[in-house]
């Protein structure tokens, strides 16, 4: 086992999640929670593939994969802002949507065997470094490298411009930001908009990049709700939300590679010497998302760990703020 | 009022997910098939009558009609659609015969449905080729004596109508094991990955078939195992062939279902060995794939229910059949580049080997006959003595009357790993 390996690989399936994850923190930032992450990646996923098939341009399946999520998450925004609905059925529902949709377009593409992919590389002098170097910067696609510039850009956007500053105002007090003169509804659909676009990107990432092709739902298997978990974890911060996503990758081999070794830590390794205990450790991110998810239903801590104080909360016109 | 929505909503996630997770494919002790695809379920031939959201097939009158109960799609390039091509040569083969299949039928409730439906449409034979169909299968059958019921990859029978069907796939992968030895020495790097699904007799049985061919061509070589806990998850399995690969295996065996293997050797410049249909050997990493040709033993079974002389048990099949394949050796078939390029002296061993296999006179208890050690250094078999059925596919905590105290819990020599406790 080793572990630069591990480590490596983990980046680049956490990309997947880093990329969901930040889009969902958008979303939640302007105070529109969408569960609706799974669906959206899997018709991004599933655009990704096809359209790369049709055109072989892997890019041109990124784009079309990001613009097909984001048109998706529209009717959650319309549900959810114009129409006021719970966010949370509407949520639940665009995942259902967004996953029949892709299922029945995405019929057949299981087969279409291998397509165009988005390059790997290394970055020349990064590499070098020791130790960082192999892990981050030697022949990782490039959308990996791109999740390496939207985490602190994503920080930087929502904590240091006037445009993160209208974000933070709509998702704390939209009834304040009303009165300043933002446009609550047209900066809500603005970051659903967004969420969807990223989420629509981790699937391509998934599916032109990660784990190439189309697989049916198992193509997310899940990684949609860990998403919404992290954001919880990660207290609406972008840069823990990039931390957590790759602890989250690297996991996902950890589980595969710690079968090899017989010695752990000069210990017998308890992987190695029963597979049943594989299941425990298949468990855990899912186990973690539950986890998030029931301490955040706790309005006393989600309100400690700095949750959007209008998140899930539609906004009304003329009604009393928060 | 204000407070109390989102409180639930996160709980209400909190519980679809643990629901869901419930609610996946059941990690059941179940040989080779595919958990079903929880996508809508989808009928064929004539839309008839509709039972519980699935489509019955018809009947023709005055025709044997034959029916196949699938686990996946059959399209799945995989399991099912091995078995939905053996259907179409029932069809084409046996003469007067009409055949229907249903497919994405998810084992339990809903399949005994399935099945007593087909039962009371009138159909003759039913076939069910999943390992978690066996007991909804028994349950219906005693309802239908005049139906015949054969259930792939099981346990059971009633000796009347229900009946069990598997065949010696180690045979296949007996060989494939020689190739990839002979592959990875030619390479230089003597080391071979498993990815196992379940920890069952058949994923042990299969696995040490490998390494005992292995062996054969290679007799330094080693093999690492990974378990899945999975028979159809293409992303895992992707991830399990890397992580196989990573930790320095020249050649990696599947026991899932998709092409995975190959696709991650192709990326990493090294092998793999798909299984289970002979489509799925596409890309030229791929070494060989052992695989299933049911459409022999469905056609026999058949015209032997027809006469009425087909006695339903413990049907398991050795390559004289012609039910096991091993691509690029059978007739007609190219040789993949990387089996091509291979020691002619093996190569001339494999396609004796197969010879006699297709002839009978290798069959898997020649596979499994001693002298055979254990990777612990215990005599499993002392030379000249060989398996015995009951061993194949029992543990010893089944109560079985095996033949040697282990039954199939023991790991070849050269296989490096544990077995589960």
């Amino acid at each position: 086992m080793d572990a630069i390996i591990i480590l490596q690989a983990g980046v680049a399936t956490g990309t997947v999640l880093l990329f969901a994850t930040i889009g969902e923190l958008f979303a939640e930032r302007s105070g529109v929670l969408n569960l609706g992450v799974e669906g959206m990646m899997l018709i991004g996923a599933m655009t990704a593939f096809s359209i790369t098939i049709a055109t072989g341009n892997p890019w041109i399946g990124v784009c079309m994969a990001m613009l097909a999520a984001g048109l998706l998450s529209q009717i959650h925004a319309f549900i959810t802002i114009t129409l006021l609905a719970d966010q949370v059925v509407s949520g639940l529902a665009l995942t259902f949507v967004g996953t029949g949709i892709s299922l029945v377009l995405g019929e057949g593409l299981s087969k279409a065997g291998t397509v165009a992919l988005l390059p790997s590389f290394s970055i020349p002098v990064l590499a070098q470094i020791p130790l960082l170097g192999a892990i981050f910067f030697t022949k990782q696609s490039i959308l990996v490298y791109i999740g390496y510039l939207l985490t602190p850009l994503a920080w930087y956007y929502i904590n240091r411009t006037r445009g993160g500053l209208h974000l933070r105002a709509v998702g704390e007090y939209p009834a304040a930001a009303d009165a300043l003169g933002l446009n609550v509804f047209r900066t809500r659909y603005f970051y659903v908009f967004v969420g969807g676009m990223l989420a629509g990107l981790a699937g391509a990432t998934i599916s032109l990049a990660v784990a190439p092709g189309w697989f049916s739902e198992l193509t997310t298997g899940g990684q949609g709700w860990i998403a919404v978990g992290l954001v919880i974890f990660a207290q609406w911060d972008p840069l823990r939300a990039a931390g957590g996503s790759y602890i989250f990758g690297a996991l996902r081999r950890l589980i595969l590679d710690i079968q090899g070794p017989t010695i752990l830590l000069g210990f017998k390794n308890p992987f190695y010497y029963n597979p049943y205990w594989g299941f425990f450790l298949q468990m855990l991110p899912y186990a973690f998302t539950v986890l998030v998810l029931v301490i955040g239903s706790r309005e006393a801590i989600r309100k400690r760990l700095g949750a959007p104080a209008a998140l899930g909360e539609p906004y009304i016109r003329g009604e009393r703020g928060l | 009022m204000r407070k109390y929505p989102m409180r639930l909503a996160f709980l209400a996630m909190a519980l679809i997910l643990v629901l869901s997770a419930c609610g996946a494919p059941p990690a059941t002790e179940a040989p080779a098939e595919e958990p079903a695809a929880t996508e809508a379920p989808a009928a064929t031939e004539a839309p008839a009558a509709e039972e519980g959201g699935f489509q019955i097939p018809d009947i023709e009158d005055g025709k044997f009609n034959v029916a196949m109960v699938l686990i996946g799609p059959h399209d799945d390039g995989g399991w099912s659609q091995a078995h939905y091509e053996g259907l179409l040569y029932v069809e084409q083969n046996v003469p007067n015969v009409h055949v229907a299949y249903i497919e994405n039928v998810p084992e339990g409730a809903d399949s005994e449905q399935v099945f007593r439906s087909l039962s009371r449409k009138g159909f003759n034979l039913i076939f069910g080729t999943s390992f978690g169909f066996g007991d909804p299968m028994q349950a219906v059958a005693e309802e239908f004596p005049d139906v015949m019921y054969i259930h792939l990859t099981g346990i059971n029978s009633n000796q009347t109508n229900f009946g069990n069907l598997m065949g010696a796939m180690e045979n296949m992968k007996y060989l494939a094991g020689m190739l990839a030895g002979a592959r990875a020495k030619l390479d230089g790097n003597p080391k071979l990955g498993y990815m196992a699904t379940f920890p069952i007799p058949e994923e042990i049985r299969l696995g040490n078939a490998i390494a005992l061919g292995m062996r054969k061509t290679c007799p330094e070589c080693t093999m690492d195992v990974r378990w899945i806990n999975t028979w159809h998850d293409p992303i895992i399995e992707k991830e399990a062939a890397a992580s196989l690969f990573d930790a320095g295996a020249q050649v990696v065996f599947t026991g899932a279902d998709t092409p995975a293997v190959a696709d991650v050797a192709q990326e990493k410049g090294k092998w793999g060995v798909t299984y289970d249909w002979y489509g799925s050997c596409k890309v030229d990493a791929c070494l060989t794939t052992p695989y299933w040709v049911w459409g022999p033993i469905y056609a026999t079974i058949t015209e032997g229910v027809i006469a009425g002389t087909y006695i339903p048990g413990w049907d398991y099949f050795d390559a004289e059949t012609g039910a096991l394949g091993l691509f690029g050796f059978m007739e007609g078939q190219e040789m993949q580049p990387g089996a091509a390029e291979l020691d002619p002296a093996v190569i001339t061993m494999v396609q004796d080997l197969l010879a006699q296999m297709l002839a009978g006179d290798f069959t898997r208890f020649d596979v499994f006959t001693g002298p055979i050690n254990d990777n612990q250094g215990n005599v499993v078999l002392p030379a000249g003595q060989s398996l015995e059925q009951v061993d194949l596919d029992a543990f010893p905590e089944f109560g079985l009357p095996c033949s040697i105290p282990v039954c199939m819990k023991w790991w070849a020599e050269g296989i490096t790993a544990e077995l589960p406790e």
